[in-house]
């Protein structure tokens, strides 16, 4: 292979229309010098002896041929881009949570996480609901913002939310009744802590706006009359 | 019931219907018996059907088909704006454009409110009805 020039080249012949050079054959062949390049090598094209090439291995035959041709699966080699985060959705946004448990709940966003899916807050004193990833998809962006400066949101990532490995118990018939009797698996104190945190420099802001603490205690809810597609959010 | 609001040049009209819904215009001609020559400082003169038209009760003094200077005189003289704004139709009309530009904030706020304004108007009426009743 040739080296690779510095910039790529350039075509020293510009379209006129698609499919029409400006310069004909033989102008061509005077702008790229081959007359130059004929008289340096005595009036004849310079001719190279293709290089020797190198040994290649000697081939084996294969030791096993399968007994069914099976057509091996195309190459694919599409990297999922990182999901787009709708313009209305800024740091400190009031969102309505449009599906799940906390269905109808106003909460705090956060940020987004590296999955996509976004960082969210009650805060828990207000709303109950605790940090908690959700998905773009199924949430209202308000205008109403939040002043969220206070609020250190970096250690929180996707592996935070994962659920622990489930141990898997053998059950025989006699277990099998007290099986169902598991305790229900306590949250740590740690997450309690960072929720405390995180709740703390939130609760400062969102009481200094009047209302807003009743607001986020309030579940939103379609009333009779309320056209969604004609309502400003 | 005699009608009281005539189709008559000078007087001021709500769109009803089109792309000038909810605009002001003066009557400045009749075309024919359902069409007239419609006309407000922000617009170019055109027809509209009646149909499309609300009367309200203001009514400018104007000759048949003003030039546009001249309308917009006869209305500042009339006080077209300001008659409407504090007209109660045109309150409601303002009040309403408002209120559809509401946030979901400011939804929860004006419940609050109306919420508050109900207790209170309960609370005089409780007292004056204790008053009667002694």
């Amino acid at each position: 292979m040739a080296a690779k020039r510095k910039t790529p080249i350039k075509t020293r012949n510009p379209d006129l229309i698609r499919g029409v050079g400006k310069y004909s054959r033989s102008k061509m062949y005077h702008k790229r010098g081959l007359w130059a390049i004929k008289a340096k090598n005595g009036g004849v094209f310079p001719r190279h002896d293709p290089q020797p090439k190198a040994p290649s291995a000697a081939e084996k035959p294969p030791k096993f041929y399968p007994a069914d041709d099976v057509k091996k699966p195309l190459l694919n080699k599409r990297k999922p881009k990182p999901t787009k985060l709708r313009a209305s959705i800024t740091p400190g946004t009031v969102l309505i949570l449009l599906a799940g448990r906390f269905m109808g709940k106003r909460v705090v966003f956060l940020k987004q996480l590296t999955s996509g899916l976004l960082l969210v807050t009650g805060p828990f004193k207000i709303n109950g609901v605790p940090l908690r990833r959700v998905n773009q998809s199924y949430v209202i962006a308000t205008s109403t913002k939040i002043d969220i400066s206070g609020v250190n949101a970096d250690k929180f990532d996707d592996k935070y939310f994962t659920k622990e490995g489930v141990k898997k118990k053998k059950k025989n018939e006699g277990e099998f009744f007290e099986a169902e009797k598991e305790d229900k698996k306590k949250l740590p104190e740690d997450k309690k802590e960072d929720q405390k945190v995180v709740d703390a420099s939130l609760l400062k802001s969102i009481e200094g706006v009047p209302d807003l603490k009743a607001y986020l205690a309030a579940r939103f809810s379609l009333k009779s009359g309320m056209k969604p597609h004609e309502l400003v959010f | 019931m005699p009608f009281k609001r005539y189709v008559e040049i000078g007087r001021v009209a709500l769109v009803n219907y089109g792309k000038d819904y909810g605009k002001l215009v003066v009557i400045v001609d009749v075309v024919d018996q359902n069409r007239a020559l419609v006309d407000a400082p922000d617009m170019v003169r055109s027809q509209m059907n009646f149909k499309r038209l609300t009367l309200t009760d203001i009514k400018i003094d104007i000759n048949r088909v003003p030039k546009k200077k001249t309308l917009i005189d006869a209305m500042e003289k009339a006080d077209v704006k300001n008659k409407w704004e504090n007209s109660s139709w045109g309150r409601k009309l303002i009040v309403q454009k408002r209120r559809a530009l509401l946030n979901d904030f400011g939804r929860f706020k004006l419940m609050l409110a109306k919420i508050k304004k109900a207790g209170i108007v309960r609370q005089e009426l409780a007292k004056l009805k204790k008053e009667t009743a002694a």
